[in-house]
């Protein structure tokens, strides 16, 4: 029952607010003998696993870590490039450690204004007359709630699929919105939040509506 | 519990197979046209979800439902068939049944059929004949509003 993230998205479609709750970190660390066994690239500056799965590791994941020591982008922390440790034979056995990526802030941003038009297609799409846009999507393992506002502004949360309560807590965001960013005389419209008294608000009802037994009072 | 229309695309994205069991609005475009968007909107919210989800994805099922409107359901194929069902918002058991029209009539009636092109839009009869079978007699068909 844990809540991912929240994003805010302005009436325009792009992001205004983002915020990430309890997202769980996937880190596989595994010792590799000679040769490889999964091929390697470099994409978006990071080493990333292109082909092949073993063990929890998919492709996708990126490289973290050479034998404890970090990896950031190709270079590991005393200078050597990654790749060129994993191809020489001298290093094994090896052990690597992968992580799934998390979103950088730009990736996040480009995601939520993606969300933007593809909830109007689908109230385009719709074989019932007037219909609303997305407001639920359910995957696997996570569940997508989405509550757009009269003015056009959307909230939405990612959380497990056994979440309850989402509906409850997307007004009681849509609420401290209005209190904390509204109102508040020095925001601009469709700009991003930066208040703290906005955050702390949030964080509180985030972490309630975590708790099992919460009741929408 | 009603169900609207099917969409079968193949892995390009081409439309193989449209049904309709009931529907309300047109959306004031040809089919094709309808067809192109509903699969670039499906693959779109793919990467999305691939993108956004804290965890990986294993099974190749996803829906989403908006307040009235009906339900999307998609289902994907490991060999990249996608099935888009539309359904009324208290469907249940969506996902066997498209796995059920996976196994029981696109396998059966598609895969295993010599004269019918993969690739190509699906025009056998019985495949046809069969879906409509199916899907009748999905429990989530069972009332549908008049």
């Amino acid at each position: 029952m844990t809540i991912f993230s929240l994003y805010i998205l302005s009436k325009s479609g792009g992001l205004i607010y983002q915020h990430d709750h309890n997202l769980p970190t996937i880190e596989n660390e595994k010792t590799f003998s000679f040769p490889l066994e999964l091929k390697l690239d470099v994409q978006n500056r990071n080493v990333m696993v292109s082909f092949g799965q073993r063990d929890g590791i998919k492709v996708g994941h990126m490289l973290v870590a050479i034998n404890g020591m970090k990896v950031t982008g190709q270079q590991l922390d005393d200078g050597r490039d990654a790749l060129q440790v994993l191809q020489d034979e001298a290093n094994y056995p090896i052990n690597l450690k992968f992580a799934r990526p998390r979103l950088t802030t730009n990736e996040k941003i480009f995601q939520a204004s993606m969300f933007y038009p593809l909830y109007a297609l689908a109230c385009q799409l719709s074989p019932e007359p007037r219909s609303s846009g997305i407001e639920v999507l359910e995957a696997d393992n996570f569940r997508m709630n989405c509550f757009q506002t009269l003015t056009g502004v959307k909230f939405m949360v990612i959380s497990d699929p056994k979440q309850s309560g989402v509906d409850a807590l997307l007004h009681r965001v849509y609420e401290l919105y209005a209190d904390f960013a509204l109102k508040n005389p020095f925001y601009s419209l469709e700009m991003p939040i930066r208040c703290e008294l906005f955050d702390e608000h949030l964080k509180t009802a985030l972490e309630q509506a975590e708790r099992p037994g919460f009741s929408n009072v | 519990m009603t169900i609207y229309n099917l969409y079968i695309f193949d892995r390009d994205g081409q439309m193989l197979y449209y049904g309709e069991w009931t529907r309300k609005k047109q959306s004031g475009m040809s089919r094709e046209e309808e067809a192109k968007l509903m699969y670039g909107m499906i693959f779109s919210i793919k990467s999305f979800v691939t993108k956004m989800s804290p965890v990986d994805l294993r099974e190749g099922y996803l829906t989403y439902c908006t307040n009235k409107y009906p339900a999307l359901h998609l289902f994907e194929t490991p060999s990249r068939i996608k099935f888009v069902l539309n359904t009324d918002v208290g469907a249940q058991g969506i996902k066997e049944l498209l796995h059920q029209i996976y196994t029981q009539v696109y396998v059966e009636y598609v895969s295993f059929n010599p004269m019918c092109p993969l690739n190509k839009p699906i025009e056998s009869e019985l495949f046809a004949a069969k879906l409509d079978e199916v899907v009748r007699q999905s429990p989530a068909y069972a009332s549908r509003p008049a």
